[in-house]
């Protein structure tokens, strides 16, 4: 397979420094839910491939990680081929069998209970969704608590999946086992762990 | 349609061991080389060159089912030069200055104007010290070959 | 318990800065360069590139002179390093049958194709210390024999004609090749796990178990079907290249120890075998570590476990010297809360002893 120049251009121009401020920037929204990170626009991949994903991808998948696709990143042969350029990351066919998920539409995406949830005595064998979110700001609201957060905090990123709240809330009650989410929109990033409750959603 | 398959076969062989000559040379002689022959050094960097790990593995026997024994330092490169064309290179060990240069070479070789010459000047000579230290050690080696000879034995 | 100590830190750095002065030892001497390592402790280096589980040869010849030539304190300083690095893939199996021999040799047949190279060895050497070499003599360089390059089948293949041999090991079908460095140890292993482990393990360790089984602890009758030393040329598969892309070589080295099994119900009397490989020049490891793969197969052939190297969770789990060495050598660090514990709880033992002790000596006195 010869690959085309333009899709393995656009990775981190400094891999050490990019990648240390991108983890930085995913750890504290981890740290603290409902917080939005700014991070710097550092990784410039193919379309569907968003540069705040393909920021987040860089930093956290190497070849010991494999990594689901959403259909609409499956389809682009450039998002694939700059992703395992880069990342080295081995693509898993089955959603069960990835450490990451790279979802680009995810209002189209499949139930979390379908990723890797753990187990009981290895929770930390567990996805981690990387969804490409359009805004943090513009969607309804959503009001968080658990670990991490004082009181309450609040987010509103479009699109969700479906049902998302209701499908939360399975997560949630899966504890210690369960899915993390990590919301990448243009330039921020927010993080659901999946400690965090989300209380209402807002009208 | 086939022939044009063939060809593609046989260049990208050619290439395979172009890079092989390239990887198994030492930093100083693809250096000294490249000097020799004036080549240009600048190339837009698109990965590394970086240094990392390879997990390297054996067969159970020796040829039954795999496993890992142990892990060895690489070092890759890929470049795109001016023209386009992307060179990329591995390596064992950790020279980044030859992983840089490899990559160029490649990238060059790639180049149906410039490959002739990247063969002569870089991969031939390297080829040829390859192959010249490889007869040494195995002339060596086959002087340490036991010759038998069985003793007379009983009566005649 | 563990309770936060400070305190120390001059003396820390003081110690340290002693180290580096005891290491670089009389300035009238000259330093040691990287490269004299390389060449001239060829084997120490080989070692630790061996148990270090990394091959670089300049690595480990920095890991020797940092650890003043405690080989395993080197081995560990090499560990440490591996785990900063990215991994960019496995690379496909060496073929040993292609390997550039430089030692060869068969303790079963006399003529093989190929024929028996001794190489760089130290057998048949006296033993006797070597004055000229402490004074630098000159070395003159060694012989060359003109001869056709000659192919040299494992003579693993050999026995294989007649069929008196097992056959190379095989793994169910869909077994995902194991990984120690990704996935903790659990017992029962598959052999491929096993291997990976003893590549690594102690050579101390590794040869007194060997030496165990042929002293009868465990069933063995081994044979040296063959050792063969070379270089072997590693190829790794990436996607952004249409073909397996050339790494360069590595040196290994590779023992077939053929042992004779009497059979069991589900195989007949044959010949199995134990395998050794090893990164580097290292015959008595690759030794050491094909007798301890046989006597660890003894489960697979239906085999009493009845001795230390057949035992599998013993020996994989005390082969690695980095580990053996992290947790004895912790004992040296402060327990002094655990030993306050100890020393109270001894104190109170002693008092409840004389106590008895006592009231015994009453008992005894009323009774008369």
């Amino acid at each position: 397979m010869e690959m085309p120049g333009q899709s393995i251009d656009g990775g981190f121009a400094d891999p050490v420094f990019d990648a240390q401020s991108v983890f930085r920037a995913v750890m504290d929204a981890m740290a603290r839910p409902g917080t939005v990170q700014p991070i710097g626009r550092s990784a410039s991949p193919p379309a569907p491939l968003t540069p705040t994903a393909a920021a987040v991808a860089l930093t956290l998948c190497d070849h010991d990680t494999p990594l689901w696709l959403d259909a609409a990143l499956l389809a682009s042969d450039a998002a694939k081929t700059w992703l395992g350029f880069h990342t080295g990351a081995p693509l898993a066919h089955n959603p069960a069998e990835a450490h990451f998920a790279l979802v680009c539409d995810p209002a189209e995406m499949i139930a979390l209970e379908n990723f890797a949830q753990g187990t009981q005595e290895y929770p930390d064998r567990s996805a981690t969704l990387i969804l490409a979110v359009e805004s943090l700001t513009a969607g309804p609201g959503l009001r968080l608590e658990g670990p991490g957060i004082e009181t309450e905090a609040t987010i509103s990123p479009t699109p969700l999946p479906r049902h998302f709240v209701e499908q939360w809330k399975q997560n949630h009650g899966r504890f210690p086992r369960g899915v993390d989410v990590i919301l990448a929109a243009p330039e921020h990033v927010a993080c659901l762990p999946r400690t965090t409750r989300i209380k209402t959603m807002e009208a | 349609m086939k022939n044009g398959r063939r060809e593609e076969a046989e260049r990208s062989a050619e290439r395979k061991a172009a890079m092989a000559a390239l990887a198994m040379a030492s930093g100083g002689e693809i250096r000294r080389l490249w000097d020799a022959a004036g080549f240009e050094t600048d190339a837009q960097a698109l990965r590394g060159p970086e240094t990392g790990l390879v997990t390297v593995r054996g067969r159970i026997g020796g040829a039954g089912a795999p496993f890992n024994f142990g892990e060895a330092t690489v070092t890759r490169a890929t470049v795109r030069l001016p023209g386009g064309e992307i060179g990329h290179a591995y390596a064992l060990g950790r020279d980044k200055e030859k992983a840089r240069l490899s990559a160029i070479a490649d990238a060059l070789w790639q180049n149906p104007a410039r490959c002739a010459e990247i063969e002569e000047k870089i991969i031939a000579p390297l080829k040829a010290s390859q192959a010249g230290a490889d007869e040494k050690r195995r002339t060596e080696a086959a002087a340490t070959k036991v010759d038998f000879f069985t003793m007379v034995r009983g009566e005649d | 318990m563990y309770v936060a100590v400070k305190g120390g830190e001059a003396a820390i750095a003081n110690a340290h800065a002693l180290l580096a002065d005891r290491r670089r030892g009389d300035r009238d001497v000259p330093a040691l360069r990287l490269d004299q390592i390389v060449e001239q402790l060829g084997l120490g280096v080989d070692r630790v590139m061996a148990e270090g589980s990394l091959y670089d040869k300049e690595l480990a010849a920095l890991a020797v002179m940092q650890a003043r030539g405690d080989m395993i304190e080197a081995i560990f300083l090499v560990r440490a390093y591996r785990t900063t690095l990215p991994r960019f893939g496995y690379t496909r199996p060496i073929d040993t049958a292609v390997m550039q021999v430089e030692r060869r040799v068969s303790a079963t047949y006399k003529d093989l194709p190929g024929g028996q190279l001794l190489g760089p060895t130290f057998d048949y050497t006296h033993r006797l210390l070597d004055p000229e070499l402490a004074g630098g003599a000159d070395v003159a360089e060694p012989e060359q024999r003109e001869a056709a390059p000659e192919p040299m089948p494992r003579v693993s293949e050999i026995l294989a004609h007649e069929g008196l041999i097992e056959p190379d090991g095989s793994l169910p079908d869909g077994h995902v090749t194991g990984d120690i460095t990704r996935e903790p140890l659990e017992f029962p292993m598959e052999r491929d796990i096993r291997l990976q482990a003893l590549s690594r393990g102690d050579e101390g360790f590794l040869l007194a178990l060997g030496y165990s089984t042929q002293r009868g602890y465990g069933r063995s009758h081994p044979f040296v079907g063959e050792i063969r030393i070379g270089e072997v040329e590693l190829e790794l598969d990436v996607p952004e290249l249409p073909f397996p892309v050339t790494l360069g070589r590595i040196r290994v080295t590779e023992c077939q120890m053929v042992n004779q099994f009497k059979g069991s119900a589900k195989a007949p009397p044959q010949f199995t075998r134990g395998y050794g490989l090893v990164f580097g020049q290292s015959e008595r490891k690759a030794m050491a570590m094909s007798l301890c793969d046989r006597a660890l197969r003894a489960r697979e052939f239906g085999e009493d476990v009845v001795a230390a190297a057949q035992d599998e969770e013993f020996v994989i789990s005390h082969s690695d010297n980095v580990q053996a060495t992290g947790f004895v050598e912790h004992l040296k660090l402060p327990h002094y809360v655990d030993f306050q514990a100890e020393l109270d709880l001894v104190r109170r033992m002693r008092a409840g002893h004389a106590e008895r002790q006592g009231e015994e000596g009453e008992q005894r006195e009323a009774a008369e």
